[in-house]
């Protein structure tokens, strides 16, 4: 697999650690605990595109989120994970 | 020269002769041949044992489809099992043996499983051996085991070196046949950058067995000329010998290379490609009929290849069967080789061309609508049956068959993502559908078997990548060359023989057990391979697979397109576990890492152990110490009792600097960090978000804007991922910056009551007085002229100092502190003391800190602060994790001082018959105090804080350890803590 870094450009997804589902956002801290544990036990298992937490450990060490279809593992795109758009 | 060589032609070197062995008896070849060439030349066809039955086999294929020609190879001390005698190249002093055989090859007692063959029909797995069931393992599993298989390892370690590398290119060319030249020049031209990968050693595909004209030239000028180019082309990177044996996603693929001379003798190419083609060529196909496995029955171009390309004459007198127009051919540049054909069997009644003419000036006999009915022999093709178009039989002596019942593409890398092969009406057999979109396949892999539509294929297919990667301006490239037939009529089975007729020769899967997987409902392709096991040999079916599912087509009444195919899976052929490795094996698994003074620790003779990659001093022994605990014990009490050394370099260091650097902290540490006083340490505690414990370590401020946060040795990577994320991802609004330094600063723990007085010593201008600076407390300061930093904090309990200097410096420093502290009596100390001195503290170390523990079951509740957002907080508040019922952090005294700990024993009431129900919690650190003169240890007990003075039963069945000891504070050193602000 090939990841394209916004910074260091596409490099093999061995440099990256994979952490998962991008889509849980951290409550706030009056959420409470059922937020809370929906937000680190929940997690969707979508047939097509997901986005996902990957760091570029061995690289950059920026955190991105990478669009990518679980079914054919194209990748759409891959931004930094702190400029949260859409 | 060897009976069966041809007195001239073909690409071997007479000059170069070679010595090599078979099953002990030496032969001779040419540079040039491949093993089972040199075999052939010197008549020996029958190499081989079969799977299952133990029959003879002989040498079917001339490439690496071979499902047949299995044998070992001898390197050294270690042997390659299941090495293809058609893709070994014969070298000087090759010894290889045949395989699956009881005692030889000629004698197999093992082929009385033929006798038996009724029981070991598909599926005989599952239908016999199942009565009496006990007997499975020890008797009937073994006893197959023994029988059934290919090459055997003989355990010996491969000492061979493989070698990886990276490539990455503009254009992936698999396949260096005339459609993949055609196309690797044409793109060369057009400025891409190519890389060429061909299995062979030689380029040229079919054309180093076939004589052609491709623009007015013999095609082995035309082939002389297009290399001569590429070689000239400084964009075009060619890997001979080299098979590509897997395809990943977006342009990834995997190759392997195998090479003869060189420091590594195969090496692992992971390649990068903008775009690709598969011009990986076609497998020729063999027709099933009975007795189609006896040596001598081989596939009709690989009996033109070893003719034509190698000088070796298959046989005496040979026949070819053949449903196509190449086999012809074959038949023809096999006969102007020097070989003799008796006769061409063709079950098809007519052909685009005079067949009778060709069969004259072969001088072989010419069956029209006829096949092969049986053959006679069985180490080797003596005879065959002949059934003509009006059904009358005739015997003719034979000593070679040279069958060819089609063409199927070599599509196995195009279906790695996933495509699903379809079927192809005009060629009878399968081709990738159009969405494969990683590979485009051209030529004889696309399906397109003349020559003249491959060189067509090549050029297009690399106007299409130039055109794709913005390379526009150039001139279209055509090659011409002769026109041929390529006509098929499939016959997939003969139906009148009497014996066994094989499908896959690898797992001696019979037309029979296709049929009979028919009957019993195994109607789908996959299940048919799981139930008879067909293709699932190491060559994945190549000459087998098409054939299979064109007779289970036929017994469930469907047809081939609607039957289907299977999809190949990496890797295409057989890939050695050494080649994934590389060079990380043994010592090199992993990087070693070594601290700044490692030379220094070795010239104390200290015995190092590994903390992940680190290479740490466990302790350092002095003459007249013979046991480990002797050493510690010595280490521990002179930190007790004056001043010790002991090198933290590993622990994980993290700049933390910023307007927003206490922010950050406050975000990651249970307690609060912002408040944090320049010149101050402060313990600190980090949660995951689930509310268990992460890790710990200190936070020191050295100004307003600047933090430095140490961390464990074995989780400072994950904490500065963990740092990056909180920081980039939840946090971006904070303005703060990390870094790791765990490699910049050489640390050294100073302990000791005299620790003071020997840092002192080093830096004699410096105050470091109690008043000036307290325990807890940071400073930046020099030395030499080298910047220095010095915390007071401490692990031991005792008064203690970290001091740190650049890395460069830290072995300088090692140095200096001993000089310093020689007149105070200094001692070098390792992990093992610094445990015990921890132990004695009741400090959490990383056995506490397991992923299972809380900040309450450690005894860190109190540092839970209620006032603010941290990660962790919400779910660490949880009821079952501060549940007073948890397993949590206690020590532990034996009642018996002269007991033994152990860790990871268990704790249970007393009198209590030993079970996990009853069970109390467990030891999770042991040491000998020295301070007590007793083993004491940390424990995570039911409820423990609230039981101290309890006894319970130390239980460890594991070690042996049985008796009873006593619950305690996990402090068992100056509880209130004197020594430490001293």
């Amino acid at each position: 697999m090939r990841i394209p870094c916004p910074h260091c450009g596409a490099r093999d997804a061995q440099e990256f650690a994979y952490r998962g589902d991008a889509a849980p956002s951290r409550p706030d801290l009056d959420s409470g605990q059922a937020a809370f544990a929906d937000y680190v036990y929940l997690r969707d298992n979508p047939a097509g595109h997901i986005q996902e937490y990957w760091h570029h450990t061995q690289g950059c060490r920026a955190w991105l989120i990478v669009t990518r279809d679980t079914r054919t593992h194209a990748i759409f795109s891959a931004r930094f994970a702190g400029e949260r758009g859409e | 020269m060897s009976e069966f060589r041809l007195p001239s032609g073909g690409a071997i070197d007479r000059t170069k002769p070679l010595r090599f062995s078979f099953d002990g008896v030496d032969y001779e070849g040419f540079a040039g041949d491949t093993l089972a060439s040199a075999l052939i030349a010197n008549g020996k066809h029958f190499v081989a044992r079969s799977f299952k039955y133990h029959r003879p086999r002989g040498i079917l294929s001339a490439g690496p489809e071979e499902p047949s020609a299995l044998i070992t190879l001898a390197h050294g001390e270690h042997e390659e099992p299941n090495a293809l005698a058609t893709t070994t190249w014969l070298r000087n002093g090759l010894t290889a043996r045949s395989q699956n055989n009881w005692p030889s090859l000629d004698l197999d007692l093992m082929a009385i499983n033929g006798w038996f063959a009724p029981f070991f029909a598909a599926g005989f797995y599952y239908k016999t051996f199942m009565w009496p069931g006990a007997l499975w393992e020890r008797l009937y599993e073994p006893l197959i085991r023994r029988a059934a298989g290919l090459g055997k390892l003989n355990a010996q370690p491969d000492e061979r070196c493989y070698d990886s590398a990276h490539v990455f290119c503009d254009l992936l060319v698999i396949g260096a046949g005339p459609a993949g030249l055609a196309c690797a020049l044409a793109a060369a031209r057009a400025g891409l950058r190519v890389l060429l990968i061909e299995q062979d050693r030689a380029l040229g595909g079919r054309l180093l067995s076939e004589n052609h004209v491709i623009d007015g030239a013999a095609s082995a000028t035309w082939l002389e000329r297009i290399e001569a180019e590429l070689a000239s082309l400084p964009s075009v990177t060619i890997l001979r010998d080299t098979t590509l044996f897997a395809a990943y996603d977006h342009g990834a693929f995997a190759a392997l290379e195998r090479i003869e001379d060189g420091y590594a003798q195969q090496r692992l190419w992971r390649i990068v490609a903008k775009r690709t083609v598969l011009a990986t060529g076609a497998h020729e196909r063999p027709i099933v009929f009975g007795g189609n496995d006896a040596p001598g029955v081989m596939l009709a171009s690989a009996v033109e290849t070893y003719a034509s390309r190698f000088a070796a004459r298959a046989g005496d007198a040979i026949t070819v069967f053949t449903t196509t127009d190449s086999g012809w051919r074959a038949a023809q540049n096999i006969a102007n080789s020097g070989a003799r054909i008796v006769a061409v069997i063709d079950p098809r009644m007519d052909a685009s061309f005079d067949r009778a003419a060709l069969c004259d000036a072969m001088g072989a006999k010419l069956f029209s609508g006829a096949h092969i009915a049986g053959v006679r022999g069985k180490k080797r093709v003596r005879a065959i049956d002949i059934v003509d178009r009006s059904g009358s039989r005739h015997v003719l002596r034979t000593d070679i068959i040279a069958v060819s019942g089609g063409w199927n593409p070599a599509i196995g890398i195009g279906c790695h993502l996933g495509a699903r092969p379809i079927w192809s009406d005009a060629i009878h057999s399968f081709v990738l559908p159009s969405d494969a979109a990683h590979v485009s396949p051209i030529g004889a892999a696309a399906g397109h078997f003349s020559l003249t539509n491959a060189l067509m294929d090549g050029a297009n297919a690399a106007n299409l990548a130039a055109e794709a990667l913005g390379k526009t301006n150039t001139p279209p490239v055509i090659f011409t060359a002769d026109q041929e037939n390529v006509s098929v009529t499939p016959l997939w089975r003969v139906k009148d023989s009497n014996s066994k007729a094989f499908v896959d020769l690898q797992n001696d899967v019979t037309d029979f057990d296709i049929s009979l997987a028919a009957r019993e409902g195994f109607t789908s392709v996959e299940h048919l391979k799981r139930y008879t096991t067909l293709g699932m040999g190491v060559d994945q079916g190549k000459t087998s697979n098409v054939n299979g599912f064109a007779l289970l087509a036929e017994a469930s009444g469907k047809d081939i397109a609607e039957a289907g195919t299977i999809l190949a899976r990496p890797p295409y052929a057989p890939v050695a576990i050494g080649a994934f490795a590389g060079m990380h094996r043994d010592e090199h698994f992993r990087p070693t890492r070594f601290t700044p003074s490692h030379e220094w620790a070795e010239e104390r003779g200290a015995v190092f152990v590994d903390a992940g990659e680190w290479k740490r001093a466990q302790w350092y022994p002095i003459e007249g110490e013979s046991d480990w605990l002797q050493s510690v014990t010595r280490e521990a009490s002179a930190v007790r009792s004056a001043v010790g050394i002991c090198d933290v370099s590993t622990l994980g260091k993290i700049e933390v600097q910023g307007p927003d650097a206490g922010a950050l902290l406050d975000f990651v540490y249970v307690n609060r960090m912002s408040n944090l006083q320049p010149g101050r340490v402060r313990y600190g505690l980090m949660l995951r978000e689930d509310g268990f414990a992460l890790d710990d370590g200190s936070v020191a401020r050295f100004s307003d804007q600047h933090f430095f946060i140490t961390t464990t040795t074995a989780n400072a990577a994950r904490v500065m991922q963990h740092l990056d994320f909180c920081r980039q991802v939840l946090r971006p609004d904070l303005d703060v910056s990390t870094a790791s330094a765990t490699e910049q600063w050489a640390q050294y723990s100073v302990a000791g009551p005299k620790s003071r007085a020997l840092l002192q010593r080093l830096l004699p201008t410096l105050n470091i007085s109690n008043a000036v600076f307290p325990h807890m407390s940071a400073l930046m300061t020099q030395w030499r002229g080298i910047p220095l930093r010095l915390y007071r904090l401490s692990f031991s309990g005792e008064l203690a100092y970290e001091i740190a200097a650049p890395a460069h410096y830290g072995d300088a420093l090692m140095r200096a502190l001993f000089e310093c502290g020689a007149e105070f009596g200094v001692t070098p100390y390792g992990t093992e003391a610094l445990g015990v001195l921890r132990i004695e503290k009741g400090h959490a170390a990383g056995n506490e800190f397991s992923g299972q523990t809380t900040a309450h079951d450690l005894g860190f509740g109190r540092l839970l602060s209620l006032k603010r957002d941290y990660i962790g907080r919400v779910m660490a508040e949880r009821a079952a994790l501060t549940d007073p019922m948890r397993l949590r952090l206690v020590g532990l005294r034996p009642v018996d001082p002269q007991m033994r700990l152990t860790s990871g024993a268990h704790l249970l009431p007393i009198g209590a018959a030993p079970s996990a129900s009853v069970d109390d919690g467990y030891v999770t650190s042991v040491a000998f105090s020295p301070s007590l003169s007793h083993w004491i240890a940390l424990a995570l007990v039911r409820n423990g804080p609230n039981r101290l003075g309890e006894r319970l039963r130390f239980y460890d069945p594991v070690r042996g350890g049985n008796g009873e000891v006593e619950l305690c504070a996990p402090v068992f050193v100056d509880p209130t803590g004197e020594r430490v602000r001293g």
